[in-house]
């Protein structure tokens, strides 16, 4: 039996503290849908999603039942589009794009993952033509979410591939913004990866697998409020005895819902992910740790520390990680990140800097609406240049909101949040991106 | 399936009358139970088996629910397997 203190901890921790499971992914290989004609690739693509998926809901709803945690999330992630809709005669992919939004339609769930295409090193026809897709796939379908993977430490950064992004998402927010919101820029992006945007399923995975990802900033920023003054050392490791309790819920439910479902467990991501809601913030806790605001000096220090030490708890509790795995610092959805914007006390400079020592990057940052697609390719080649050389995953979504200066709040709806759109330099990248090729693999790539 | 049942709410006579009866009548079985009184808190847990219960668990949270408010206290009901995943290793 357990004892009085435990079993409240853990109603504690759900009820008052927002503890929930983010997302339950279920990642589906399509390379079987592959065929010469897009009409029969989509019939194969819809009917695969649909059967694989099809128990996901309820078996999601049951662990919730039985468990008594909210599972926020049930999502798909799919191998990545370019590598099926190559062989078909589809000059636009957006028929691919309407077949997965269908099949999303139809399984229940919000959003869908893996209009991707890997072009760390080179661009194929079928990538191109992904990309040239993706304004129209992003704006036109509700429940689509793509990525794009630009860079890796092993094969350099694609500078004509970032180029080639920071025009299509121009062009994506003069469509809708919102579409932007479903687009992520990746250098190093995991295959296994649970969240969206960036969710898709890697080459070397199985048929399917289960990915969980676990939440919880709530639940830290209440562990260390009881131990506010005490040194870092007390800090690290009551982030880390809690990112513990956390993660084994993850592990509890990933494995029940692979079972329940005949698919293999993948992994936990351990990743804290906050929602716009009051409560479950991780800027909020570095404010706990001590500093006045996100954005303040220190705040990179504090970062670094969460990041840590969630990882060292999380990585006991389950033995399979993966995704993400670090604190986000999302701003739109991060009611005290948006928060630190609009104070003018966190600039894209000090954000760029947070994102060095932890997951993810520039995330949901809204830019004005006349940004330049070069200064957006520059912003890109900025944050994913952190990831190559630090042997770490960096993503950016990046939302030009037209008609829109600094300072404007712009609303996202759900999930996704609000935030004041942020100042970007007026200086010229113009000649620096037009350069185009590669910049090669850094020194410390070179491992073998 | 075990489950964990917790009942808090201020103290007054009959909360574990009204809940051990609802259990009785849906044929769950109570294998363990403790209760503590801090000033006029009430606190209860119980460990409970569902193996034979007569009703869906769906139905016995909405009824837990039902009683609960009756008697002015919150009673929740979740797999032991919860517990134990986050408090022991």
């Amino acid at each position: 039996m357990f004892t009085q203190p435990e079993i409240n901890e853990t109603i504690r921790m759900i009820r008052k503290e927002n503890l929930d499971i983010r997302t339950i992914t279920l990642g589906i290989n399509l390379r079987d849908c592959v065929s010469p004609g897009t009409e029969a690739a989509n019939r194969k693509i819809y009917d695969k999603v649909c059967r694989k998926a099809e128990r996901l809901i309820p078996v999601a709803e049951e662990l919730e039942l039985e468990f008594g945690i909210p599972i926020i999330n049930k999502r798909v992630s799919v191998t990545p589009v370019s590598l099926i809709a190559e062989a078909s005669d589809a000059e636009s992919y957006l028929p691919f794009a309407q077949s997965l939004d269908r099949a999303a339609e139809t399984v229940g769930i919000d959003f869908l993952g893996g209009f991707s295409a890997l072009v760390q090193k080179g661009v194929t026809e079928g990538d191109r033509r992904l990309i040239e897709s993706i304004p129209r796939s992003l704006t036109e379908t509700g429940r689509v979410c793509s990525s794009v993977n630009v860079a890796s430490t092993r094969a350099g950064i694609n500078m004509d591939a970032i180029q080639r992004m920071g025009r299509i998402i121009t062009q994506t927010s003069q469509i809708d913004p919102q579409g932007c919101a479903k687009l992520v820029v990746f250098s190093n992006a995991p295959e296994d990866n649970p969240f969206m945007a960036g969710a898709f399923h890697g080459v070397g995975e199985g048929d399917c697998a289960i990915n969980v990802g676990v939440s919880g900033p709530g639940v830290i920023k209440a562990a260390i409020e009881d131990i506010r003054g005490d040194s870092f050392d007390q800090l690290a490791e009551t982030i880390k005895q809690t990112a513990f309790k956390i993660t084994r819920m993850g592990r509890l439910v990933a494995r029940e819902a692979a079972a329940r479902l005949g698919y293999n467990f993948g992994i936990v991501d351990l990743s804290l992910a906050p929602t716009p809601s009051i409560g479950d913030s991780v800027a909020r806790i570095l404010e706990e740790m001590g500093l006045e605001t996100a954005g303040a000096p220190g705040s990179t220090a504090a970062v670094a520390l969460l990041n840590d030490a969630v990882k060292k708890g999380g990585i006991m509790a389950s033995s399979h990680v993966g995704g993400l795995s670090g604190a986000f610092l999302p701003v739109s959805e991060d009611e005290g990140m948006a928060e630190a914007v609009r104070k003018g006390s966190l600039s894209l400079a000090k954000l760029e800097a947070m994102t060095a020592v932890c997951s993810v990057g520039l995330d949901m940052v809204a830019v004005p609406g006349d940004t330049t697609a070069q200064t957006i390719s520059a912003i890109i080649a900025d944050e994913i240049s952190i990831g190559v050389v630090n042997k770490k995953t960096t993503a950016v979504r990046i939302i030009p909101v037209p008609g829109k200066t600094a300072g404007e709040w712009v609303e996202f709806g759900g999930l996704l949040g609000r935030a004041p759109v942020m100042e970007v330099s007026r200086d010229s990248s113009s000649d620096f991106i037009a350069r185009g090729g590669r910049i090669p693999a850094p020194l410390t790539s070179y491992v073998n | 399936m075990q489950a964990i049942i917790t009942v808090v709410g201020t103290d007054k006579v009959g909360i574990i009358a009204g809940v051990s009866s609802l259990l009785a009548e849906t044929n769950v079985n109570i294998l363990d139970i403790s209760q503590t009184i801090l000033r006029t808190y009430f606190t209860m847990m119980m460990l409970v088996d569902l193996e034979s219960m007569t009703i869906s668990l769906k139905d016995l949270k909405e009824l837990l629910d039902q009683r609960g408010k009756e008697l002015g206290v919150t009673i929740q009901l979740q797999h032991q397997d919860v517990f134990q995943a986050m408090h022991r290793i």
